[in-house]
């Protein structure tokens, strides 16, 4: 047993958590004070972004933070283990979700606030920053499911027709993937004999001969490939995302998709790497076919929420491009590209949403006229889509140049020359939107008008973060290079688990 | 008791993927049902399974005299069944909706959020 207390400064790995489920209990309970949940929700979300990146200050300064439940020693109590991997995208979503509550006071009626958008808001982010933070293996499951179920209520409020018909498919094939998850769990449990990851990530070394480790990690690649929407089973996405109401798109487009890559780095990074050199061909193509596959759907879309989707998926494999070269510089570069997609791809369906307001429709067809509506609007859909094509000064670039540069490093021809393919698909198909939704003159829907503050001052807040990375990126990448050098020289990790080297 | 069991498991696995792969959203939810308490019993199986003797260390030990069942897999159990219920109860609503919303169960028709008459992208102004 632990016998001295936590001290007061290590319960700052746990805060993020604990703020987002008592509020979302909080607001649960006051549910029918409409006029104070966005308020609430959004004071709770600055919070937890303010404890983020203390968080993330201190565990670069000064290494990984743990706290382990009910003094049990380590491998048995359920840890919590901030590196600067698990920080950082912590503080990424985190800041995301709260430009997008504040944008949901405008974006969420009556009926969405009462049939509880915030509560269902605060469990997500409960459940994204546990899965960023926890250091147990089931535990991470557990949290999986925290924010898949709250995904589902927010999926389905306002039960149109064509909200039922996606959640059903995003429900039936996201539970799949945590079924898979939970069976490569029970196999590892079954081999190793632990969940604790810093002590699977110790253990395993002495298993590589007997253990069936590479079933194990297919079944994880599965598992979070289907969370990631990897090629091939990525099609949950694009028959979900663009149902619900915008911010509720916005919120999964910038955040669940990043958790499976995230899951993916740490157990390939941390506890499997012989593996995944074995699996590199695999995971190679596969990135290959997402990003140009995601790029080619975006291409072929006229709603641009639908679009948006596609743009996600073909992100996705610019990030399993990394995982797949393996070694530092690659996994830097996936991180990055990581934050700087929670980022763009929020703005993105935000932008969807301004775009809608401005134009009065989603589809290429219809709109049109909205440089003379909104000047202002226009600059920063074109900020926004220099980003997501990954060209200056956007933050797309940077981990863009770092991932082609590794791949070519590496030997890895083709794998760049997707990378490229798949930039310039991405700025044939959003610089056509430019042309016809804003170029294009407005005759045939004239009731272009400008947009309100609302829809422009998130934009705003997420282009900032946007623009710092793409212009100063020293600071960002510095900080991603610390994280993917935590996964791959995992001891720094390990130490702070097990102080003595016992348990 | 393990041999058998995996047997067990293989056949709930296999029934359970073979609904999955049905057109039937009722069929697919049946057999998430089944994959999710496949995987439950792959959980128990992995833990060892014999009733020799209980996992208690006498009060003069440090450790477990003999060998016996591990409580931490079914530990677990407990967690899984009680997310993969609730998930099931939502799916099963779901999908209940679904049918009310949409009129149809076969996936193949299910087409109201991806709608087969959609229109490409205009090609010039």
């Amino acid at each position: 047993m632990l016998l001295e207390p936590v001290s007061s400064g290590d319960w700052l790995v746990i805060a993020p958590v604990v703020i987002a489920i008592s509020l979302g209990a909080f607001l649960l309970m006051f549910r029918h004070y409409l006029r104070w949940q966005a308020m609430i929700a959004s004071g709770g979300l600055l919070i937890m972004v303010a404890t983020n990146a203390a968080l993330l200050s201190r565990v670069v300064a000064d290494g990984p933070l743990v706290m382990t439940m009910g003094r049990w020693l380590p491998p048995f109590g359920i840890s919590f283990v901030a590196d600067t991997l698990g920080a950082s995208f912590a503080l990424a979503a985190t800041f995301v979700a709260f430009v997008c509550a504040a944008f949901s006071a405008v974006d969420i009626d009556k009926t969405g606030r009462r049939y509880g958008f915030y509560p269902f808001l605060m469990l997500m982010m409960a459940g994204v920053n546990g899965a960023f933070l926890t250091g147990d293996i089931f535990n991470l499951y557990v949290w999986f499911e925290v924010f898949l179920i709250a995904s589902f209520g927010l999926l389905i409020l306002g039960s149109e027709r064509a909200q039922i018909d996606g959640a059903a498919k995003y429900a039936i094939l996201n539970l799949l993937a945590t079924a898979l998850f939970l069976v490569a769990t029970a196999y590892l449990y079954g081999s190793i004999g632990t969940l604790n990851m810093a002590d699977i990530a110790r253990k395993v070394d002495g298993l590589r001969g007997s253990a069936p480790l590479m079933t194990i990690a297919a079944l994880f690649l599965l598992a979070f490939g289907m969370k990631a929407a990897a090629f091939p089973l990525n099609f949950w996405l694009p028959a979900s995302y663009h149902t619900p109401r915008l911010v509720t798109g916005a919120l999964f487009g910038g955040l669940l998709t990043k958790i499976g890559v995230y899951a993916l780095l740490r157990s390939f990074g941390m506890i499997f790497p012989p593996e995944r050199g074995e699996l590199s061909g695999v995971i190679q193509w596969v990135a290959i076919a997402t990003m140009l596959l995601g790029a080619m759907g975006a291409l072929a879309q006229t709603d641009i929420r639908r679009m948006a989707g596609f743009l996600v998926i073909s992100g996705v494999g610019v990030m399993l491009a990394g995982l797949a070269i393996g070694g530092t510089g690659a996994l830097s570069g996936t991180i990055l590209y990581a934050v700087h997609s929670m980022l763009a791809m929020a703005a993105l369906y935000l932008l969807a949403a301004a775009i809608c307001e401005v134009g009065g429709s989603f589809l290429l067809n219809e709109l049109g006229g909205i440089y003379r509506a909104s000047p202002l609007l226009t600059a920063i859909a074109f900020v926004l889509f220099l980003a997501v094509c990954s060209l200056p000064p956007g933050s797309g670039l940077w981990p863009k140049v770092i991932l082609v540069g590794a791949s070519i490093e590496a030997g890895r021809g083709w794998l760049a020359f997707a990378i490229l393919l798949t930039g310039l698909l991405t700025t044939i198909t959003l610089g056509r939107v430019f042309i016809l939704a804003f170029w294009r003159d407005g005759e045939g829907n004239g009731a272009a008008r400008a947009p309100s503050a609302a829809h422009l001052a998130p934009l705003i807040v997420l282009l900032v973060p946007i623009l710092l990375l793409g212009i100063l990126p020293e600071q960002f990448i510095r900080i991603a290079d610390r994280a993917a050098l935590g996964l791959t020289d995992s001891a720094a990790y390990i130490r702070a688990v097990f102080p003595e080297g016992g348990g | 008791m393990e041999a058998v069991f995996s047997v067990l498991v293989a056949l709930f696995f296999s029934v359970g993927i073979y609904l999955i792969l049905s057109r039937h959203v009722i069929r697919i939810v049946l057999g998430i049902a089944l994959f999710g308490n496949a995987v439950n019993l792959v959980i128990f199986t992995s833990g060892r399974i014999t009733r020799d003797g209980v996992p208690i260390i006498p009060a003069n030990l440090d450790l477990l005299p003999g060998p016996a069942a591990n409580p931490l897999p079914q530990a677990l159990i407990l967690t899984a069944i009680v997310i993969s219920f609730s998930f099931f109860a939502f799916v099963l609503v779901l999908a209940y909706r679904a049918y009310q919303e949409i009129g149809v169960d076969d996936t193949m028709d299910m087409r109201i959020s991806e709608p087969r008459a959609d229109r490409l992208p205009p090609m010039g102004y």
